[in-house]
């Protein structure tokens, strides 16, 4: 089974998000990276069915150089190699076209990734890169298994889930529960030091969005609090002041 | 600007969000002097096709093939583009669901548009077309130029209200071509709770945390959402601990939800779980402890103990009726 699993770099999900540069640029200044969470997840999965069946795993970040730390520690996590396409990943189409150029010579059997990234949250990558392709593309993914010439996925929908099949090769979009994470080992970090990572240089890509700027929500007004004692008076706000009854 | 809205239901009726979505783009139409064509892709009845006219769709194309009675990715996205290839659609219009998280990044890609999801407002169009969206999960919000001369967009949950505006919709049967191809994911089989309000399209949610100590206090949560028709959610450690399933854990990580009323009972706030109310419009917290982060993110708030609290809520909320 050769696998590429495609991460994202973001900040950290308890990062304090600010903007500088007339509220034109994401603020970095003090903010933790890590690796996609539901990346992780489709990592992990991917690391245990490695595992199970044999083959490799390739972790694939669109990025400039500071993202190394954080494709370093997908190596530590069980990823074989790694490549890192030297650019700033301005959007899900710039994103999905490189993933594609890239598994287009490679021909992996799966390509996974996270649901969605949680800096854009445009969950738009797997789709992209299944339609580029010419691939199914399966999201949010919960549960993955291989059973012979097959994948069998559950896929979360409104109120449950459904079971699909499919055969190889597919892109699928992946979150918890499908795996759980793995903390990587001594042995595991120190032989991602030498594990290669290949750099390559961007396709290039017609761009069709533009961010323009960033605004941050109107800060909260103070929680009215309302005596435990009478709680049946907490319907009476919603219903006469806040309206929502 | 042409406009075409995808509608969705299930069981003959069309659902609250598509009711959103077609409001959105008559309004976006009207002040380009254009109108707006529903596409349907199902088993429906006349009636609730005909009165998507109510919000604005002056055409209905419906897509009435037994290949496509359930909602599937693949093929839903080929039938969307190639309604909006027939259509000359200058701007496609998706509410948020499961299958349209799924396809629309793949419709885009066959129309060649530019695709903006998380939608929260309506089009700036004085210049270019520019569109809001909510980022960092619900903590920041972009502004988006779309440059292409096809665009697609998918409008959040409760972004813009349903509107009643016109008439009957007329009804026009479409039969695209399907490729197989577009079936090499087979549908084999649906867990769905039945006969419960779904999560993403109620407006008023009650959620518990792990302050309810275990499974077995659940009543208090689901008892409170039946009084207020409400649907329920939990916090993570609860569907991981599999108190609840996973499908009813909000957040980060789990169902991003933007009802008109949160209330959270015997959860802590922590950042991950905000990320995903933090959109909701009026937020309730019963928490035991006054320094709850929760508290912080919240309208309404008491401190006490669930189990003491939220049965006066339930007879409260019976009386309301
Ligand atoms: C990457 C990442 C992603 C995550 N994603 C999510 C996510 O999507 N959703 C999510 O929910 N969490 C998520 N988490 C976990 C999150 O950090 C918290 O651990 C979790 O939300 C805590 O759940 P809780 O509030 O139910 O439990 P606790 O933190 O244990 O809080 C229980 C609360 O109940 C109160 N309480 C206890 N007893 C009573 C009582 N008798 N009456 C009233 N109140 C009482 C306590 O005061 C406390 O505030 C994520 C974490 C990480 C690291
Ligand atoms: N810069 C990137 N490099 C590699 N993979 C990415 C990148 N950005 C997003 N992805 C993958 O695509 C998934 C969906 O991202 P998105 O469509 O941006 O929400 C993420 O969970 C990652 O697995």
């Amino acid at each position: 089974m050769k696998i590429l699993v495609c991460i994202s770099h973001v900040p950290d999900t308890t990062s304090k998000i600010t903007f500088t540069d007339n509220n034109t640029k994401f603020n970095s200044a003090g903010v933790q990276y890590i690796i996609g969470p539901y990346d992780e997840y489709a990592l992990s999965r991917a690391v245990e069915i490695k595992e199970e069946k044999g083959g490799t795993v390739t972790v694939l970040n669109v990025g400039e150089a500071d993202t190394e730390p954080t494709i370093r520690k997908a190596l530590a996590i069980g990823a074989d190699d790694a490549i890192r396409v030297n650019a700033f990943p301005k959007d899900a189409f710039f994103v999905a076209k490189q993933i594609a150029a890239i598994a287009q010579s490679e021909k992996y059997d799966m390509i996974l990734m996270g649901r969605e990234s949680i800096d854009y949250n445009s969950g738009l990558v797997h789709g992209l890169v299944g339609e580029y392709l010419g691939i199914p593309s399966i999201s949010p993914v919960m549960k993955l298994d291989i059973e012979g010439d097959k994948a069998v996925m559950a896929r979360e929908i409104e109120g449950g889930k459904e079971y699909v099949e499919t055969t190889f090769p597919f892109v699928a979009g992946c979150q918890e529960p499908i795996a759980e994470w793995k903390i990587p080992n001594m042995r595991g970090i120190m032989s991602a030091r030498t594990k290669p990572l290949k750099v390559v240089e961007p396709v290039a890509v017609e761009e069709n969005t533009k961010y323009l700027s960033y605004e941050l929500p109107a800060p909260k007004g103070a929680c009215k609090m309302v005596d435990a004692s009478n709680p049946a008076q907490l319907f009476d706000l919603l219903k006469n002041e806040a309206k929502v009854l | 600007m042409s406009v075409l809205v995808f509608a969705e239901g299930s069981e003959g009726e069309i659902k609250k969000s598509s009711h959103e979505a077609i409001s959105y783009a008559a309004e976006v139409a009207k002040r380009n002097n254009s109108t707006v064509t529903a596409v349907v892709i199902g088993a429906y009845p006349a009636a609730p096709l005909e009165s998507l006219g109510k919000y604005g769709a002056t055409k209905v194309l419906h897509v009435n093939n037994d290949k496509l009675n359930q909602p599937l990715v693949l093929p839903y996205a080929s039938v969307v583009a190639e309604a909006a290839k027939k259509e000359n659609a200058d701007l496609v219009v998706l509410p948020k669901s499961s299958v349209v998280d799924a396809m629309v990044s793949r419709l885009a890609a066959k129309l060649g548009a530019g695709l903006v999801t998380n939608v929260i407002d309506l089009p700036d169009t004085s210049s270019g077309f520019k569109v809001k969206r909510s980022i960092f999960t619900g903590k920041a919000f972009a502004s988006v130029e779309i440059t292409s001369p096809v665009k697609v967009i998918t409008v959040a949950k409760n972004a813009y209200p349903v509107t009643e505006t016109g008439g009957n919709a007329s009804v026009e049967s479409f039969s695209p071509s399907i490729s197989d191809d577009d079936f090499k994911v087979a549908l084999k089989s649906v867990e769905k709770a039945t006969g419960d309000v779904l999560l993403t399209e109620a407006d008023i949610v009650v959620s518990g945390g792990r302050g309810l100590k275990g499974p077995e206090n659940w009543h208090l949560v689901t008892d409170l959402a039946k009084a207020l028709g409400a649907a329920t959610g939990c916090s993570k450690p609860v569907s991981d601990l599999d108190w609840r399933p996973h499908h009813e854990h909000v957040g980060q990580t789990g169902v991003k939800v933007s009802p008109n009323l949160y209330i959270a009972l015997g959860i802590s706030g922590a950042i991950q779980h905000l990320a995903g109310v933090n959109s909701s419009k009026v937020i309730v917290v019963v928490n035991k402890d006054p320094e709850a982060p929760f508290f912080k993110a919240a309208d309404y708030g008491i401190v006490g103990d669930v189990f003491e609290v939220v049965p006066k809520l339930i007879e409260a909320a019976k009386a309301l009726k």
